[in-house]
């Protein structure tokens, strides 16, 4: 592939493994076994399984009439939103669970910011009788209250992190400590493509089923395999990674990745890491991040808890540079009139994080032939209590 | 990359001077700068060789210290606030060498050096009298393939650590790009625990003794007391403190406290 991966973990300038010693033996594990192991014809086959009778792939192609009238295009949802759990991070977690039981793991750990992949990977380790242990931000834990309980629910022992900003970033150094002092018996699924190689590539293995169904759907939809554009919101970007990924090599499709402007680019209240963000490292791997002068890493502000990290996967960093997709903002105020508007219109409530992808379509002029993918990465269940307050229902 | 040894291009630094000369029981100190208080980094430095420190290593903050367990990370966070930047600490550093001669090392984390400008990094911290570099998140590739000119330029040995896990063959390249010593981490953990001296942990040691490296090796995390650190030094040729020292250094009066507590530790 083109825009893959090298041998060093790079894409470009961006990626690698910048770990301290204690995590190298774990993640050189990983890094050996990965390819062979995704490739292995019965990991394969009870993956696809999974996916299929478990997550309830394939996730439907929906052709979105009113809003194709609305917007002058042939506007189609990939719902990611009708998966087990509600979002597409159960793609990841149903792949590295598989990982884990073959390098012969006992225990998982995971970061989970809004309840997401911390609720997936304590599906998936329910599933197959493994011990899970999340760690989640102290301020999260507070904001995200349901899906704390659903964890827990599930079997996992939830850890609050009370270090740093209590947020997402500070979840995840907390699981990278636990791998520290558990380096033999626990496996770490991190939820997006970050991380230090092989995790951004080996992430976005797992969610190109995304971009694998779409274009056998669209073949059906549209007579053709090929949209002219495709946009999914970007956190750290797991979601549009596995949009893109098979749209990659095909150099036509154009690619709108969404971050959360939060409220505004400029108002010091943001997590448009394109737009704020500098080169440097973070959790692992060269990427861009948002970050004060001396390199200290800055806490991201958005109304969606997924959205609100503050780097990008390496991959997301190399194709922003080299132009091969494109990077764009929306506000808080925007993706919220966007899950309204698309709850109205399309009878379908869309995790905020969703909605930043769907409230893009108002800054973007379309032909009338166009066809457009979206990724509706996530189901509005576990922002209903944010969208009441936003609207006074 | 031509693959050289690397000692080759370096001249004797103060850590080389050290090592030739002293081989055992030696006795390194950890501390954040900018904790307690700005402006006192040499002031402990100073302090510290006066007590009887062998050599230091100055961590500088960061805000996502992996690596590091409660108590530095406390300390981290509270420097940050103070105000610590590396700006700041090289400011606090013009004095070093007027005040204290025993090697010093700086440590911390890459990201902040990368936004510094690594080559800018390296040759400010010679210029000031900087002997060594720890940074636990700078890996042996990443080193070895972009940056180790700017440090055999400045004469600034790269301290690498090894860990329980780390295999034979990684040890030896290890010490093949080393030129100061190998930080021996006592277990997988991150700072601030306590050393077990497990027989799994003393294989691991006797393991790397039989190795016969060319460097001197020195065992930091979890050396706390006279005890742990004799225990160490019976399988190396010293080792570091750090979180335990940080913990002094919360406490009032902590300058009057220091020569006790390096006392305490050494004899």
């Amino acid at each position: 592939m083109k825009y893959g991966v090298n041998e060093h973990g790079y894409y470009g300038d961006f990626g690698g493994a910048y770990i301290p010693e204690m995590l190298y033996p774990n993640v050189e594990e990983l890094r050996q076994q990965y390819l062979t192991i995704l490739n292995d014809a019965s990991f394969k086959a009870e993956f696809d399984d999974l996916l299929k009778n478990y997550v309830g792939r394939p996730s439907p192609l929906y052709h979105a009439k009113r809003y194709s009238e609305k917007y002058g295009a042939n506007i189609f949802f990939k719902r990611e939103d009708l998966n087990h759990t509600g979002s597409h991070k159960i793609n990841n977690a149903i792949g590295q669970i598989l990982l884990a039981k073959r390098l012969g793991k006992k225990r998982i750990i995971a970061e989970t910011g809004a309840g997401q992949h911390g609720v997936a990977t304590a599906t998936v380790c329910a599933l197959m009788g493994i011990e899970c242990v999340v760690y989640m931000g102290e301020i999260d834990m507070a904001r995200q209250a349901p899906n704390v309980s659903r964890m827990k629910m599930l079997g996992a022992t939830v850890r609050p992190a009370s270090s740093g900003s209590k947020t997402l970033k500070d979840a995840t150094n907390e699981a990278l400590r636990d791998w520290i002092a558990n380096p033999v018996d626990t496996h770490y699924i991190i939820g997006s493509v970050v991380g230090p190689y092989p995790y951004p590539d080996m992430v976005a293995r797992f969610q190109s089923i995304i971009s694998e169904e779409t274009k056998k759907q669209l073949v059906e939809h549209t007579g053709k395999q090929l949209p002219e554009y495709v946009l999914a919101c970007v956190g750290g970007g797991s979601n549009a990674m596995g949009m893109f990924y098979h749209f990659l090599d095909d150099e036509s499709v154009k690619l709108v990745a969404v971050e959360a402007a939060g409220k505004g680019v400029d108002s010091g209240h943001s997590a448009a890491t394109t737009f704020l963000g500098q080169e440097g490292v973070l959790h692992g791997s060269r990427t861009i991040l948002m970050q004060t002068p001396d390199g200290q890493v800055v806490e991201p502000y958005s109304i969606s808890a997924g959205l609100d990290y503050p780097g990008i996967g390496p991959q997301h960093a190399h194709l922003y540079k080299i132009n091969r997709a494109q990077y764009v903002s929306v506000t808080d105020d925007e993706a919220m009139n966007a899950g309204l508007l698309c709850s109205q219109m399309e009878g379908i409530i869309p995790a905020i994080e969703s909605s930043h992808a769907l409230a893009q379509l108002e800054h973007m002029t379309f032909k009338a032939t166009d066809n457009v993918v979206i990724c509706l990465s996530g189901r509005g269940d576990k922002d209903l209590d944010t969208y009441i307050k936003h609207f006074n229902y | 990359m031509d693959n050289e040894p690397s000692t080759i291009s370096y001249k004797m630094n103060r850590l080389n001077q050290l090592f030739a000369a002293k081989k055992e029981n030696l006795l390194s100190i950890y501390y954040t700068a900018g904790y307690p208080a700005l402006n006192t980094t040499v002031d402990i430095a100073e302090a510290l060789e006066k007590a009887g420190a062998d050599f230091l290593e100055v961590g500088f903050p960061y805000s996502d210290p992996v690596a590091d367990g409660p108590t530095i990370q406390h300390s981290s966070e509270q420097a940050l606030e103070n105000g610590m930047t590396l700006n700041l600490l090289f400011e606090e550093l013009t004095e070093l060498r007027k005040r204290v001669s025993i090697p010093i090392l700086l440590m911390g984390y890459f990201n902040p050096i990368l936004q510094y400008g690594i080559e800018r990094f390296c040759t400010k911290a010679a210029e000031l009298g900087v002997d060594g570099i720890i940074v636990p998140d700078l890996p042996m590739y990443e080193y070895e393939a972009l940056y180790s000119e700017h440090f055999i330029k400045n004469n600034l040995s790269n301290i690498f650590l090894v860990t329980p896990q780390t295999s034979p063959d990684r040890i030896r390249k290890i010490d093949e790009l080393s030129n100061a010593f190998i930080y021996l981490l006592s277990s997988s953990s991150i700072t601030g625990g306590s050393l077990q001296l497990t027989d799994n942990i003393k294989d691991y040691y006797k393991r790397i003794k039989a190795m016969e490296l060319k460097n001197p090796t020195i065992i930091g995390f979890g050396i706390t007391d006279s005890s742990s650190f004799k225990k160490a030094c019976e399988y190396a040729n010293g080792a570091i403190v750090g979180s335990k020292f940080v913990k002094l250094l919360a406490e009032e009066n902590y300058m009057e406290k220091i020569p006790g507590f390096i006392e305490a530790i050494k004899f």
